[in-house]
């Protein structure tokens, strides 16, 4: 396809001399992509983003493209930048909670149990069990949810409106069970430094176990609206395949690292809360529909994961017992001075929490180790030789949210 | 500005196939006309008056607009229901006036044209789109005794003019200025140039059932057996034709799996993303009558027409070919057509979109050889099967 003259006439983009690091990931290397054709060719670049429908927010791509083929694509981070690492020196440690909610948003209890658990660490403090019980419950419920989201909004991004409102169905009632404990929707801070805010309303724990009965139905029918559509497999099969290696060096974590077979979940492998007492399987990618680590495997891998969760789920409802919900923790939380670092596994990868802290109310350093900023990376290398629609399909594989890319 | 050649457009299109369809045939805009005028008016400029001051805006105001109003509440309404919602509700009983809120919504919003963008084209272009669609219906109809002009090219003449629209399509998507916009123009033109291939050969075989390129006269043809003369069950090859001809239809009128030129999720909205306002509620309503269209030639073609078993005979039985069976018949005819958009709408909700390069397949690879081997199979089965039943072809 040849570029149209008046894109040919504007004058080429310059390349920013001395730019350090920023460089065309996407630049042929020799022998990556031979391309014979007739017709010369002019790449044009486009900017995909940071409106743009399918960038799941303020993300910016500048891509490359040849016609409908995609030579290059860099991503471009900072829309959304909200100084949060800087935020963390600046207020009280449980002052700085409600900023861990707006990370990653759809998984907002995650992100309050990654902070917390780093701060119990530095403190010392020892969370009493049906607390634990209560994280684990809400870490699960909120896997359940964001994982829905990102069915969704695959969806949508394959072209195909209705998994969306079906995957909003469930949510809504898992809403409204954070809700009932909570009273918000979507930030929580329900999870404290030391336990839970309050102990869970009567009958609550009823009502988990009927949607744990009424989300295992409605999983079948998500898999017969999206994932076995000839045509989503179509689109999605030997798409962005991602190799285990090349994950690991990368850095991928959670489904994106288990969507390429790497056996690797910090719930089995580094276990924290109340996951040593409980029986779940790792699900990884099979190259089921086609090449291990294709975005299919991806998308599969976050389904089998809700499916988990629900065992995981029914465990702790059949254990959990009463007690206390809260550590006796001193209303202005004081951590002794040294540095610790927990990570967790959020519902898109490893969520670390590195805290320095030099024995006062305020911490040094609260730096975060975000699974989407650290997924997102490897976008600009799985780009090149797609098509134009195949890029919105990895990047909707990828499944970030730009609140933590960029915090 | 940009409202005002649209009509005129289509009047003028209108005209064309009115002054083609030749004889003396004319139709009750042109009776009317030479009825009431007090002297005569030579043929020629009956035929253009009529056309100008008839068909066009008669066919704008009193069929197109209040169909595109009710195919959109429809499809949201179908949508709704599929995604588990109500859809519009507000805006009188059942919401059915919520796209006459939306029409004075798109009116008074600001008219914007690019910076960048080739003025000139980007304000022709919807008004093409729109005036393509209004004279694809000239040739479709609805009644034994209801029709604008009864071509006896009719079904050559919708396949022609609904390539129109993607002249107009490109010419906006070129002129926007926006790089997503052209991507979405170029689609157009490939899926079409590929597309209309298999659409016509599979056009091809019920034409060459019938002998006529008439869809009047293929319509009428169907009325047989009790009403039940169906060409959809002539034969082997027609049913084949007829899904064929469907999917083709839906890259033609770029509706979901083939929406790639608007394709939301990839080129965020395709080439009409910088049209705002009532232009842009001119790509919706062609796109709107383009799939009645679609669905009437699917409808007049393969599935009988006006004739439904038992109903039409009884009504014929009972009243002779009178108005009431014409009633009758525009009756049955909707229903059928509105059935074939209803799919399409229920296709939309469901299916996720095809990326291009498997367009190109499909259509080259699968739907183009098998139209053609329909063709064949339903050419042999008239010269060489019906004969054997006596008939005639």
């Amino acid at each position: 396809m040849s570029e149209p003259a008046r894109a040919a006439t504007a004058p080429p983009r310059p390349v920013p001399p001395g730019a350090g690091d920023e460089h065309w990931v996407g630049d042929l290397r020799p022998g990556e992509r031979e391309v014979l054709l007739d017709v010369k060719t002019q790449d044009m670049e486009i900017n995909m983003g940071p409106q743009h429908p399918s960038t799941h927010g303020v993300l910016r791509v500048l891509l490359r493209a040849d016609g409908e083929i995609v030579t290059g694509a860099q991503p471009h981070l900072g829309y959304l930048h909200r100084c949060a690492e800087k935020i963390g020196e600046s207020v009280e440690f449980l002052q700085y909670l409600p900023y861990t909610d707006r990370y990653d948003y759809l998984a907002a209890m995650n992100n309050n149990l990654g902070y917390s658990m780093a701060v119990e660490k530095l403190m010392g403090v020892e969370v009493p069990e049906r607390a634990q019980w209560i994280r684990t419950i809400f870490a699960e419920l909120n896997r359940i949810g964001s994982h829905l989201i990102s069915f969704g909004t695959y969806g949508l991004d394959i072209g195909a409106f209705t998994p969306f409102f079906y995957a909003f169905r469930e949510r809504e009632w898992m809403m409204a069970l954070f809700e009932k404990v909570c009273g918000a929707r979507l930030t929580y801070s329900y999870i404290r430094i030391g336990g839970v805010f309050n102990d869970l309303p009567e009958g609550w724990l009823e009502e988990l176990g009927r949607f744990c009965d009424v989300f295992e139905e409605k999983w079948v029918e998500y898999n017969d609206l999206l994932s076995h559509n000839h045509i989503f497999v179509e689109r999605t099969r030997n798409v962005g395949i991602l190799p285990a290696e090349k994950a690991i060096a990368w850095g991928c974590t959670g489904p994106m690292l288990r969507g390429s077979g790497v056996a690797w979940d910090l719930r089995r492998d580094a276990p924290y809360s109340m996951y040593p007492r409980l029986e779940f399987d790792v699900c990884l990618g099979a190259g089921l529909k086609g090449t291990l680590g294709d975005c299919w495997d991806r998308y599969f891998v976050k389904l089998l994961e809700m499916k988990e969760s629900i065992r995981i789920l029914r465990q702790c409802l059949r254990q959990i017992g009463p007690g206390p919900v809260m550590a006796d923790v001193p209303k202005t939380i004081r951590v002794p001075a040294g540095a610790g670092y927990v990570g967790v596994e959020n519902p898109r990868g490893e969520l670390g929490h590195y805290i320095v802290s030099d024995g006062g109310k305020i911490s040094r350093r609260c730096r975060v180790r975000g699974p989407s900023f650290c997924n997102l990376s490897i976008l600009g290398e799985m780009m090149p030789g797609t098509m134009l629609a195949d890029s919105v399909a990895i990047i909707g594989s990828i499944d970030i949210v730009v609140g933590e890319t960029d915090r | 500005m940009g409202l005002l050649p649209a009509p005129l457009l289509a009047a003028t299109l209108l005209g064309a196939p009115l002054l083609v369809a030749g004889g003396q045939q004319g139709n009750f805009v042109t009776d009317l006309v030479a009825k009431l005028s007090p002297v005569e008016i030579p043929w020629p400029l009956l035929v253009l008056i009529g056309a100008l001051l008839g068909s066009g805006f008669f066919l704008l105001l009193v069929f197109i607009t209040p169909y595109a109003m009710l195919a959109i509440w429809a499809e949201r309404k179908v949508g709704g229901h599929i995604q588990c919602r109500i859809g519009p509700k507000r805006v009188g009983p059942f919401g059915l006036l919520q796209s006459i809120a939306d029409a004075i919504k798109l009116l008074v919003k600001e008219d914007t044209i690019p910076a960048g963008a080739d003025k000139l084209l980007f304000v022709f272009a919807p008004a093409l789109v729109l005036a393509s669609a209004i004279a694809m219906f000239a040739a479709v109809p609805f009644a034994p005794d209801v029709w604008f002009t009864d071509l006896n090219l009719g079904v050559f003449f919708i396949v022609a003019i609904s390539s129109l629209t993607t002249i107009g399509v490109i010419m906006a998507g070129w002129s926007s200025a926006n790089k997503w916009s052209l991507y979405g123009a170029m689609r157009m033109a490939a899926s079409v140039i590929s597309y209309e291939v298999p659409l016509g050969i599979s056009l091809l075989v019920p034409v060459l059932v019938s002998g006529t390129f008439s869809l009047r006269e293929a319509a009428l043809a169907q009325e047989g057996w009790g009403g039940a003369a169906w060409y959809l069950f002539r034969d082997p090859f027609v049913l084949p034709a007829f899904l064929l001809f469907y999917t083709a239809s839906l890259a033609e009128t770029k509706r979901a799996p083939f929406d790639l030129p608007e394709a939301e999720s990839e080129l965020v909205a395709g080439f009409h993303t910088e049209y705002s306002g009532m232009r842009f509620s001119f790509f919706f309503l062609e796109e709107y009558a383009a799939m009645f269209v679609v669905s009437a030639i699917g409808a007049l073609y393969f599935l009988g027409g006006w004739a439904f078993p038992g109903l039409t005979p009884l009504v014929e039985h009972l009243f002779g070919r009178g108005w009431i069976f014409n009633a009758v018949a525009i009756g049955v005819f909707s229903a059928k057509a509105l059935f074939l958009v209803f799919v399409m709408m229920w296709l939309r909700w469901t299916l996720p979109r095809i990326r291009i390069d498997q367009v190109m397949t499909l259509g080259y690879k699968y739907l183009t050889p098998l139209s053609l081997a329909c063709l064949l199979g339903a050419a042999a089965w008239e010269l060489y099967v019906v004969p054997l039943f006596g008939g005639g072809g």
